[in-house]
């Protein structure tokens, strides 16, 4: 089976909400919709206090390259256009929504019909993906758009759809192709097209056998579609390593995935271009794990993005248990602990995680060892343990010669560090002070 | 057996005197000239190398003195005006009087020793920290409480106070190099003058939140409602950005401001006990010509 080709770890998988079929979470009394829920710029309300907006409708207008356009979510009157705390707690532009009844755009098509044909030619495609707002749902929330629009001289010449959902915890994309299979394999021939490739490869862990089986069979019935099953590795799904496990490329250091021909996307990102694309349905919904060891029941949602942890937490589980250590947004290897549960989801998100105190405590750090294994677990063949000592001593010329900024910032080597020492929120830093070296050369 | 003494003797001798003589002048060919001046200035100084002078070390510094012949634009501020008069006797130039300087933490340490929303236990890191999130008290402009300032400072002049996470400059130690400054990723710490008795007056915070969403942060918080502003008499106090700033070379230290903040964010230190009504403090004189090193804006 094939897998990428250097480190990798594999952590604890607990994927105890696999079996949870998607529920529908229904629509808060209030709605607050961040501008920046992509990379790049925020986007520019175009909505004021007392409009009536209904589900689907723009809100948010990309001005800028990178950019993304926001939809509302839900039908009701602006309350007003201000700023909110995220979850991070960090201060962004946001629009406020008083939620009244259930009313959508008359353009978006809701029956459960599948429609397979899309007759649309490459660029009009990229067109409505930037109209639609879709954006990249594996975490990075890279806007669709630019993604699929090739810079001259460069040729695509592999899809890649990241199914590896190699994070623990994780199942909503294993959710969607068990219940989604035939919409994502109609979304991948849409990307397929858009690219002009002949295969679009889309590359699942082997601990999902059910959802292998599934998409293979649906696969048959479109042309151009390989399923890949890939030996369960972490981190599977970030996108070097998944072009390198499924075509055995590299990429080199400071080059993109573009550079070897390959392009990289969801499965989530796949569902809603096809809804985008087919359904005329902008990117106003998230699926979502709600999932921890200790919590009664596991769910997966599909919600209404801008619906806040603690409506989400309130519908699925009623209330944190008291033990409860961290709420994360994500797996347990890359997500973020959430500080500010009253903030609303945004693109992208993909779980709520919530996580007992025993085991949401890092355990305290000591000395290092030089035991080298995190040099052995990092799949970009770099070696924390030197950053962190470089990082530390100021040595930031030093760090950037020795590749920092190829980090992909894993977790591997934290990971796997038997002295607890936070390598990757070192190498985070250092590379923090890399870009700040560099843009102060300029 | 003498013989064989006398032959090693003359041996080793005429390999000496040979090297001696290209070694003399292999030195007349390399001879770097230094102005002993260089090193008389290196030997004032108080040698931390802490870059407080924008300099490399005390040597750069020692070097940047002697090339430009005067003490203009340059300053020792852990040496301070001792130093400066040793510095200006060397060199043979006038200097000028500055303002001693001290850090001063503009974060209130009241409150953040209780209320913690998260519990950060990451890289213990400010300049990190910052980059994840708002922090432990959930202030985005706040003091993240890891001690960057701590491991920057030469003179161990700043410490932590654990009782309430945030650090606490001790005067007598602190120089005013700044390098705290330079190390708080959020720009908390100034430098200001010391003032009269060490007795000084300032906004201590930087949250430039609206009023409202400030004061759901901090109870001390700078709204920025400009009460100070109206009650100073000497034009000192400036609000932008919903904070308030008070300028040290404008303020008499009349603490007309301290009794008008609503949330108590403007602090008075070195003050004696409010037991009686404080005499104001006569006008102090016209700023020295050096530069003030840490306007916020510059810092910023």
């Amino acid at each position: 089976m094939k897998t990428f080709k250097m480190g990798g770890v594999h952590p604890e998988e607990n994927k105890i909400s696999n079996d949870a079929a998607i529920e529908v979470m229904p629509v808060p009394q209030q709605m607050v919709v961040l501008m920046n829920q992509h990379l790049g710029a925020p986007a520019t309300p175009v909505v004021q206090k007392g409009d009536k907006v209904k589900v689907g409708q723009l809100i948010g207008e990309a001005q800028a390259f990178m950019c993304a356009n926001v939809h509302s979510p839900v039908s009701g009157t602006v309350l007003k256009v201000d700023t909110c705390k995220d979850a991070f707690g960090l201060t962004k532009p946001a629009v406020y929504i008083k939620v009244e009844g259930d009313e959508w755009m008359e353009t978006i098509d809701r029956t459960p019909d599948i429609k397979r044909e899309c007759t649309l030619e490459p660029k009009e495609i990229v067109a409505k993906l930037k109209e639609m707002g879709i954006v990249g749902l594996g975490g990075a929330t890279f806007p669709a758009h630019i993604k699929y629009s090739i810079p001259e001289g460069k040729k695509a010449e592999y899809l890649i759809i990241n199914a590896a959902e190699c994070e623990p915890y994780l199942t909503s994309d294993y959710r969607v192709m068990m219940e989604h299979a035939e919409e994502v394999c109609i979304g991948v021939s849409i990307l397929r097209k858009a690219l002009g490739v002949p295969n679009a490869y889309i590359g699942i862990e082997s601990n999902k056998t059910l959802a292998i089986q599934k998409m293979q069979d649906m696969a048959k019935q479109f042309e151009g579609i390989i399923v890949e099953p890939l030996k369960v590795k972490y981190p599977q799904g970030a996108e070097k390593q998944l072009i390198n496990a499924v075509t055995g490329r590299k990429v080199p250091s400071g080059k993109l995935p573009i550079d070897v021909g390959c392009v990289v996307s969801n499965l989530g990102t796949a569902f809603s271009v096809y809804e985008a694309i087919q359904k005329n349905k902008p990117l106003i919904e998230n699926i979502l794990t709600v999932t921890g060891k200790k919590l009664p029941s596991q769910h997966n949602y599909v919600v209404r993005i801008g619906t806040t942890y603690n409506d989400i937490i309130k519908h699925s589980i009623g209330e944190l248990p008291a033990t409860t250590g961290k709420v994360i947004s994500g797996g347990t290897m890359m997500g973020k602990a959430v500080v500010n549960l009253d903030a609303p989801t945004v693109k992208g998100n993909s779980s709520v995680l919530v996580m007992d105190e025993g085991e949401a405590r890092r355990s305290p750090e000591t000395a290092c060892i030089r035991c080298g294994k995190c040099m052995h677990a990092c799949p970009m063949g770099l070696e924390p343990y030197l950053f962190s000592s470089l990082v530390k001593n100021g040595r930031i010329e030093e760090a950037k010669e020795h590749n920092i900024l190829d980090c992909i910032e894993c977790g591997c080597c934290f990971f796997s560090c038997p002295a607890n020492k936070p390598l990757t929120d070192e190498i985070r830093l250092g590379k923090n002070r890399v870009r700040a070296m560099m843009a102060a050369k300029k | 057996m003498t013989q064989q003494i006398l032959i090693a003797v003359l041996v080793l001798g005429v390999i000496g005197a040979f090297f001696a003589v290209v070694l003399y002048f292999v030195a007349q060919k390399f001879k770097v000239v230094e102005d002993p001046l260089i090193d008389e200035v290196a030997e004032v100084l108080p040698g931390a190398n802490c870059g407080g002078c924008g300099k490399a070390g005390c040597r750069a510094f020692a070097e940047a003195c002697v090339a430009q012949g005067n003490l203009d634009g340059l300053r020792c501020a852990p040496g301070g005006d001792a130093v400066a008069q040793k510095i200006a006797q060397l060199l043979g130039c006038a200097v000028e009087q500055g303002e001693p300087q001290v850090a001063v933490v503009r974060c209130h340490p009241a409150n953040c020793g209780e209320k913690r929303l998260s519990n950060y236990d990451g890289l213990r890191s400010c300049a990190f920290q910052n980059t994840v999130y708002t922090g432990e008290n959930g202030c985005p402009f706040g003091c993240l409480g890891c001690g960057d300032c701590v491991a920057a400072c030469q003179f161990d002049a700043i410490h932590m106070d654990p009782a309430t996470g945030t650090p606490v400059v001790d005067e007598n130690k602190c120089t005013a190099c700044g390098a705290c400054a330079k190390a708080c990723p959020r720009r908390i710490i100034e430098l200001r003058n010391k003032g009269k008795k060490d007795r000084r007056v300032y906004v201590s915070c930087v949250n430039k939140e609206k009023g409202a969403q400030a004061m759901k942060t901090c109870a001390n918080a700078c709204i920025g409602c400009g009460k100070c502003a109206k009650v100073c008499p000497m034009e000192a106090i400036t609000i932008a950005d919903n904070l308030s700033y008070i300028d040290f070379n404008k303020c008499i230290a009349c603490r007309k401001c301290v009794t008008e903040c609503p949330t108590h964010a403007i602090v008075d230190v070195n003050f004696p006990a409010p037991a009686k009504k404080p005499e104001a403090p006569k006008p102090a004189e016209a700023p020295a010509a050096q530069p003030a090193p840490a306007a916020p804006q510059a810092n910023s």
